[in-house]
């Protein structure tokens, strides 16, 4: 006889957001919201979280899919799975830094299920999606039982595991600024170090964007992963760029330096707190080619 | 309590009860016997239980059961033709010998229709990048990657 090793829960397939955001607040901490399920199923069977009610939250229409056109914001469902939001061919072309990040959550298979809210809200660390929805100034939507509410992304992650939603809260969804136009050049990348070339999590990553106008850097987000208990927004980093023209090398040294400095990493299997600081550097200069180039 | 969950499995009309807390994989497995896909890691790292749930490659030890409601599922008892013989992927697993200990092989299969029937002529690069959420520890991999671009022609 098989013995199921999940913690036995009830189900809930919610339609709204008013249903999902009820129960959760009913249960607090004791429900749990199901999008991709390739995080909080593995927890809920692992015992490492716990769960009265699971509330299904991909069947909320406002939760799934895309809302873009050219040359706008882009809206993306919190439970709107990676290889739909990568598979979108003039999405994916209009936002290749966030594509950096996207195409790599997990495997093929995890990457048909695997939610963008999910990923936010497991608020892991190394999430290869959040550095670069700060790159962006990317906001995330939360609906609530007294009202909804917006945070940006780079103040959703507040310890590992630990993201800003309330009791009662559900991130609707995630919504990315028009990328700049007429004479202001946007580019964004993401990168993140890894020992094998597929399927591994990050030992130090970063997302950088850069709005360049006439040869200079007029804006700059440098945000890294998995180098701090969150994601981080290396600002001494940023404000070195701000200014700088797009082939300034002490710009870029500088940057990088600050880059280490904010890094905040400790020492784990991964890889040491000082190769880490290192990487955090590194990441965030090629990071930073790449937005150029995309910018150009 | 148990619920009642109407799906089509294989292109057959399929009801099961089940926990809310069984995943797919212990369904099909314990429930409806269809002991194809296999539990590896039980925590989507390995893909021996790879599936395509809606067209979409997925590990059914990360879906839950219910979700699986007005479904459609497809696993490796379903891709030969009912006529009799294989499917040209397994055809092809074993002519390239792409399988020792066969664990992972229901996974590999399932995962490289999913690659063929989204993109039938795919490069070697692109074999690997897409089966790397699948494990073996026996073959290196090479005559899986050589197997699945044998069919890809």
């Amino acid at each position: 006889m098989y013995i199921a090793f999940m913690q036995a829960f009830d189900y809930v397939n919610a339609t709204t957001i008013e249903q999902a955001v009820a129960v959760m607040y009913r249960e607090g901490d004791m429900a749990k919201p199901l999008a991709g399920g390739t995080d909080i199923i593995v927890q809920l069977r692992e015992g490492r979280k716990n769960a009265k009610v699971v509330v299904n939250v991909k069947n909320i229409p406002r939760l799934a899919g895309l809302d873009w056109a050219p040359g706008g914001a882009l809206t993306i469902g919190a439970a709107t799975p990676m290889h739909l939001i990568y598979g979108n061919a003039p999405i994916a072309a209009a936002f290749p830094g966030l594509m950096d990040a996207f195409s790599l959550v997990g495997g093929t298979a995890i990457q048909g299920r695997a939610s963008l809210g999910g990923n936010l809200c497991t608020a892991s660390p190394a999430g290869d999606t959040i550095p670069a929805l700060i790159a962006h100034n990317a906001v995330c939507v939360i609906a609530g039982t007294s009202g909804w509410r917006e945070v940006e992304v780079e103040k959703f992650c507040v310890s590992p595991g630990r993201n800003a939603l309330q009791r009662g809260e559900l991130l609707v969804e995630i919504r990315i600024p028009a990328n700049a136009t007429g004479a202001q050049k946007f580019g964004a990348a993401y990168l993140r170090f890894i020992p094998r070339n597929e399927m591994d999590i990050a030992v130090a990553s970063a997302g950088v964007s850069v709005v360049l106008e006439g040869g200079k850097i007029v804006k700059a987000r440098v945000a890294l992963g998995a180098v701090g208990p969150t994601p981080i927004v290396a600002i001494e980093a940023e404000k070195a760029l701000i200014g700088a023209a797009v082939d300034d090398a002490k710009a870029v040294a500088a940057a990088m330096a600050a880059a280490s400095t904010a890094a905040t990493p400790i020492s784990d299997m991964r890889g040491t707190l000082a190769q880490r600081k290192h990487l955090a550097g590194i990441m965030t200069k090629r990071a930073l080619e790449s937005a150029i180039s995309r910018a150009n | 309590m148990k619920t009642q969950v109407s799906t089509t499995i294989n292109n057959e009309p399929v009801e099961f009860l089940c926990q809310p807390n069984e995943s797919l994989l212990e369904v099909l497995r314990n429930t409806l016997s269809l002991t194809g896909a296999k539990e590896g890691c039980n925590n989507g790292n390995c893909g021996a239980c790879s599936v395509i749930l809606n067209g979409v490659l997925v590990n059914s030890c990360c879906v839950l059961a219910v979700e699986t409601e007005g479904a459609s599922v497809t696993t490796i008892e379903g891709i030969a033709p009912k006529s009799g013989g294989l499917h040209p992927i397994q055809q092809a697993f074993l002519e390239n010998a792409a399988l020792q200990c066969g664990i992972c092989t229901p996974g590999f299969i399932m995962a490289s229709k999913a690659l063929l029937d989204k993109n039938p002529h795919p490069t070697e690069h692109e074999v690997r990048y897409w089966l790397a959420g699948n494990l073996c520890r026996c073959t290196g991999y090479d005559k899986i990657v050589k197997a699945v671009l044998a069919v890809a022609g």
